[in-house]
């Protein structure tokens, strides 16, 4: 059985031979005999399109150098020629995993470009949906993060729990992912019935499922293995790094937008900011493990507490008439026919609107110019700042740890390449 | 004393001609610092006991067209102990002679750098890494720009099937 070409040559060689042929003999870190190994951009633990070259020392990485731009659409330029209204449903394409806090940040910006601020209602449940799209996004790095470390069973469990928070994005905005619902002045339309019920039925048997997840991986000796002292990054790395998120609360430092800067009404929730010392994939998982129950906190109050009244602000130039008016207002038919065809201005100006997502700082740069259009829309995505640590965080890590390091910075393409 | 006034003055006993006007709007302070200036100011800012901008968050471009100078760019900056956001923007000439880079200071901007040469063109004077990072290596010209055109592909219709077919890039043979 011959399996290579070099097979009979080995079979020659004396153990001695052998071993200084490819053991201790050779000099370790001669430059020379690195190997550049270019990893993906179609491999599955890159979480989307993602190629890393890597120059491999042995199993040991000397560099590495993230190749991105796979999945770039352009979604910058493309909200330049549509209205403000229009632009919103690309923001929804960026991070796929939480496309509400994307629109969140959008229309913030929008609304504060506006100098308008949305009804006490509408913030109350942008909060609600934000928290639960925070859950779902989480289900799916801990699914993924846990394949990509062999444990398959964490994968089935959390697609379930993912699958009933889509059902209820489904149930308020008519998509399971692609939602859109949050509007300039409010949201497309007001909750269902059914929602209240479906949020509270979630928050009685979700904590016994991250029970699950807990009892699955927190102490067990593989996942210790493969996360504790892995891809360490210290605190004031982290920061010149700009890393945000998780990422950085898991090295030791207290940043949150929703604590510091706080939008949309999170100053009236109680929550805790998790944070973790230890500052490696270890402690970023169980930042966002912790997170998980604060955002249920946080759903808790706010559905206790959802204000009633309109969700949307009584403005007609910003926020288009109901349907049931159009019947007999001339007015209501001009504002109709005005919004959908030209949309509203803002005014000259630029803001920066930041929102905490699932995976740090989303902020948005807006400049209008006095036309319907957004003269320039920019993104800050954490996904693209945080990957940027990347090299540092697995400098000297085997190949095997990569895999561990990219899922505990909890990368999305989508939002990288934008 | 503010920490609005607090940066103003201080940006303007250590540099008296680098700041050029300041602009609030919606809550928010812009300071618009002469390009010469700006890496000294922000070294300022950083080191400076009292206002400790440790995080720099984000640098983007923008494109004003008809005005000159044509190119603005900005950086977010964060102050982690005051919990403080300011905005930096430089009027930027020509693209090709642009602002130096900030990476001696934060490391990341060299990557948000290289975002903003390859959408926007603007070249910063001592960053060596810049390239196409979202773009093909051999793309031509710059998106963000306001004068690169939208692309759009004309649809195919079975009159015009045959035309169009003949011009798309299908790989040859």
């Amino acid at each position: 059985m011959t399996i290579g070409a070099g097979e009979d040559t080995f079979k020659e060689l004396t153990v001695e031979e052998l071993r200084a042929k490819v053991g201790t003999g050779m000099p370790i870190d001669d430059p020379e005999e690195h190997m550049l190994l270019s990893m993906g951009p179609q491999h599955p633990s890159t979480h989307g399109v993602l190629r890393l070259l890597v120059e491999l020392d042995g199993e040991n990485i000397v560099n590495l150098a993230p190749d991105i731009g796979f999945l770039h659409t352009g979604v910058e330029k493309n909200m330049e020629s549509k209205t403000y209204t229009k632009a919103l449903v690309m923001t929804d394409r960026l991070d796929y995993l939480s496309p509400m806090s994307n629109n969140l940040a959008y229309i913030l910006a929008v609304e504060k470009l506006l100098g308008v601020e949305a009804t006490p209602r509408a913030q109350a449940i942008r909060v609600i949906l934000c928290e639960l799209a925070r859950i779902s996004s989480h289900l799916v790095w801990l699914a993924t993060h846990a394949l990509d470390l062999a444990a398959m069973s964490v994968f089935l469990y959390c697609f379930r729990e993912r699958e009933y928070i889509l059902d209820i994005f489904e149930m308020v905005a008519g998509q399971r992912m692609m939602v859109s619902y949050f509007r300039p002045g409010g949201l497309w339309r007001d909750v269902p019935e059914e929602f209240e019920p479906a949020v509270r039925q979630f928050l009685d048997f979700f904590p016994s499922r991250i029970a699950d997840y807990e009892a699955l991986l927190k102490d067990n000796p593989i996942w210790l293995e493969r996360t504790k002292g892995i891809g360490v990054i210290s605190g004031e790395d982290a920061v010149a790094w700009g890393l945000t998120g998780p990422s950085l609360r898991g090295s030791g430092v207290d940043w949150d937008y929703r604590k510091v800067m706080p939008y949309s009404g999170y100053e009236q929730y109680e929550f805790d900011v998790p944070v973790e010392t230890d500052g490696d994939v270890y402690a970023r998982y169980r930042c966002r493990m912790r997170e998980m129950w604060e955002s249920l906190r946080i759903i808790r109050q706010a559905l206790d507490k959802l204000p009633q009244g309109p969700v949307n602000i009584s403005d007609r130039k910003i926020v288009p008439p109901p349907r049931s008016e159009l019947g007999h207002s001339m007015e209501a038919v001009i504002h109709h026919f005005k919004l959908w065809t030209e949309g509203f201005s803002a005014p000259e100006g630029f803001v920066y609107q930041s929102v905490e997502s699932p995976r740090g700082e989303f902020s948005v740069y807006l400049r209008g110019d006095g036309s319907p259009r957004p003269a320039r829309v920019h993104f800050r995505t954490p996904s693209y700042v945080n990957l940027a640590s990347l090299p540092l965080l697995s400098k000297g890590a085997f190949i095997a740890d990569v895999v561990a390091i990219i899922g505990s910075i909890d990368i999305v393409l989508g939002e990288i390449d934008r | 004393m503010n920490l609005d006034n607090l940066v103003v003055e201080k940006i303007k006993t250590a540099y008296p001609e680098a700041l050029e006007e300041i602009v609030d709007f919606r809550d928010e302070r812009t300071l618009y610092i002469k390009q010469a200036h700006i890496k000294n100011v922000c070294q300022l800012l950083r080191d400076d006991p009292d206002l400790q901008f440790n995080f720099l968050t984000d640098i983007c471009a923008d494109d004003l067209l008809p005005e000159t100078p044509r190119f603005a760019v900005n950086y977010h900056l964060v102050s982690m102990p005051n919990k403080y956001r300011l905005r930096l923007r430089v009027r930027v000439e020509d693209p090709e002679k642009g602002p130096e880079t900030m990476a001696e200071l934060w490391p990341i901007a060299t990557w948000l750098e290289i975002e903003v040469w390859d959408l926007m063109g603007i070249r910063f004077k001592g960053n060596n890494s810049l390239r196409r990072l979202f773009l093909p290596e051999d793309w031509q010209g710059h998106p963000l720009r306001k004068d690169y055109p939208l692309g759009y592909e004309e649809v195919q219709f079975s009159f015009n099937w045959q035309e169009i077919d003949a011009k798309k890039p299908y790989a040859k043979d």
